[in-house]
């Protein structure tokens, strides 16, 4: 079986090195930083935390070296997946495309490109040290589902399968759309109050008027969400609660806060826009997630302010 | 010749006190004594729209102040409160001219003595370079109205003084309008600013995508026009025209509440934001949207501990 991570940042680095570990599998690892790709080809890809591991994947950043492949997954940022797909889509003509990104709409641009897609939703953190080594910071499931009728069930449960026996524990589902939304709505509710405040996920919920705020898009997110017949996997109310203790995530910079410290382009287009977009597909209006989108597409509009 | 104090020497109080001091006698009470006898020593400097040194007297001991005609508090809403105090008692034959942000100084100052009071808002702006020095960048217009034991001729008299003096300035008989518009306008155009980090410009009016701050900044004016019309007041000026015109003015703003973020200060949030959301709340017209950017610029300068 043929593997392709596309984009390997931290998150995808955490697929390629372990699935290069199953006899198997043949892994590759395709990412537009060449210095990461050469000190994979290298020294392997290596990972400390979670699990301390130094993986073989095949790196490249020519998708034109790519084989054809049985998956991808892609882990690239939300606003990457249009050109990453589109450069290594003839990969997986044959193949089914997972995505393990964040955000809303993932699925719909692969589908553009590829046939056969795999809705996925996963939680594992990490982050790239150095070219060629990867922090493992957060062990965590995986969930995949078929995106539409064209990709059998059988195939996500065959990729499902491999991550789970090389480390990494997937779980095949009919219907993906529950964590994955659990998870955006999670996102968006907290990550860009950070980022507006500077405040980290503790902080912010132990503020009553700004938990509340949080609570706000929370109650959008679902009403979107049952809306479009998706039933969460939990309630992200709980998650929320749940990480601003000091033993879980109190201290948390939420990762859009660390992108706009850093002036990085932020996700904010597949989070809060996403909301925004599929809630008026069915006329659910999000207010408050429409507000926050605006402004954090301001903050990003001031570092280029003239 | 008219004696006139200007209580505080942030960039508006500069601009107003060394324009006046080429008509009357005029007297600067600063808070800090090496600010007192920078002016006193080296006068006052206006650059940008105008080019003068004024020749004025300063102080920073409110017993040290002549009796005047007029009194402008000039200070900051957060300062307004304390600055009242030290007035009190004093300055008995003086009419007072309150000329802050937002709601409520009238009623602040009201409480510390019997003076007669005029209210005004002012849409002129400054950047203090130095004790000394203020450029002046906006030349736009102060409006004067009466509020206790004065008439819209008291109003017109200090009009026609500032405008002797090279300011604009117009006379209103009621001044509730013009200071609503300017509330609506302040609480929008600041609390974008400070969240986003966007000086005001073009970015506060676009409304061609649906992630364009314009929407937002839409939104939070007909919030804040529903809260003027329950609260009985018939606005003046429409907040987003004068939104729209003032992004086309063609130069940067920088809206001091962005100014009070980027340098860590704490912000008149609570006199402008504040205000309107409690005025919202009592009147019981919802305003999720300023809550919203309320709460978040509350919790924005909590965030200055982090």
């Amino acid at each position: 079986m043929r593997i392709c991570v596309v984009g390997c940042g931290a998150v995808g680095s955490l697929f390629a090195a372990n699935l290069s570990l199953l006899e198997d599998v043949e892994a590759w690892a395709f990412d537009l930083n060449e210095l990461h790709v050469a000190a994979i080809r290298r020294d392997g890809l290596r990972l400390s935390g979670g699990g301390d591991v130094v993986g073989h994947p095949r790196a490249t950043s020519d998708a034109a070296e790519l084989p054809s492949c049985d998956f991808g997954i892609v882990a690239t940022k939300a606003m990457h997946t249009e050109p990453a797909i589109a450069a290594t889509a003839h990969a997986f003509a044959d193949g089914c495309v997972a995505t393990v990104q964040n955000g809303l709409g993932n699925e719909e641009t692969l589908a553009r490109h590829v046939e056969r897609v795999i809705r996925g939703t996963t939680f594992p953190a990490g982050k790239l040290l150095e070219p060629g080594h990867v922090q493992w910071d957060v062990k965590g499931e995986t969930t995949f589902g078929p995106y539409d009728a064209r990709t059998p069930l059988v195939e996500v449960e065959r990729l499902a399968d491999a991550c789970t026996r090389a480390g990494m524990p997937a779980a095949a589902v009919e219907d993906a759309r529950g964590p994955q939304w659990r998870k955006v709505i999670f996102n968006a509710s907290t990550n860009p109050i950070g980022a507006l405040t500077g405040l980290t996920h503790g902080r912010v919920c132990e503020r009553p008027d700004l938990r509340a705020l949080v609570s706000g898009l929370v109650g959008e997110g679902k009403a979107v969400a049952a809306a479009h017949g998706i039933v969460l996997d939990a309630d992200p109310e709980d998650l929320i609660d749940h990480a601003a203790k000091p033993e879980v995530a109190y201290d948390h910079k939420a990762s859009m806060l660390q992108d706009v410290e850093a002036r990085r382009p932020t996700e904010i287009d597949f989070l809060n826009g996403g909301i925004v977009r599929f809630g008026r597909e069915l006329g659910v209006p999000a207010p408050l997630n429409e507000a926050i989108w605006a402004l954090v597409k301001g903050v990003e509009a001031a570092w280029t302010q003239s | 010749m008219t004696r006139i104090v200007v209580a505080g020497a942030g960039a508006i109080g500069s601009l107003l006190a060394a324009h006046l001091a080429r008509v009357a006698e005029v007297t600067v009470l600063t808070r800090r004594g090496e600010h007192a006898a920078a002016l006193r020593e080296q006068g006052l400097r206006v650059s940008g729209r105008a080019d003068l040194t004024a020749e004025l007297d300063a102080t920073d001991d409110p017993a040290a102040l002549p009796e005047a005609e007029l009194v402008i508090l000039a200070c900051k809403g957060t300062d307004l409160e304390p600055l009242a105090a030290r007035l009190e008692g004093r300055l008995a034959g003086a009419t007072v001219m309150t000329i802050q942000n937002g709601l409520g100084a009238e009623e602040v100052v009201a409480a510390h003595g019997s003076w007669p009071l005029l209210s005004a808002v002012t849409f002129m702006s400054g950047t203090r370079h130095g004790d000394a020095h203020v450029e002046y960048v906006l030349d736009t217009a102060t409006w004067i109205g009466p509020y206790r034991e004065t008439t819209e001729a008291d109003a017109r008299r200090v009009a026609e003084l500032l405008e002797s003096a090279g300011l604009k300035a117009e006379a209103f008989r009621d001044l509730r309008p013009a200071q609503w518009s300017k509330l609506v306008f302040n609480a929008t155009v600041n609390g974008v600013a400070a969240l986003t980090g966007l000086s005001h410009d073009f970015h506060f009016a676009e409304t061609e995508r649906p992630s364009d701050l314009g929407h937002l900044v839409r939104d939070l004016v007909d919030e804040g026009k529903a809260v003027a019309a329950a609260a009985g007041i018939d606005l003046h000026d429409d907040p987003w025209e004068m939104n729209v015109l003032a992004t086309r003015r063609g130069h940067r703003h920088f809206p001091s509440m962005l100014e009070d973020v980027e340098a860590r200060r704490p912000t008149e949030l609570e006199s402008i934001n504040g205000s309107l959301v409690r005025e919202a709340r009592r009147l019981g017209v919802p305003t999720p949207l300023q809550t919203a950017v309320y709460r978040l610029v509350k919790a924005r300068e909590a965030s200055y501990s982090e």
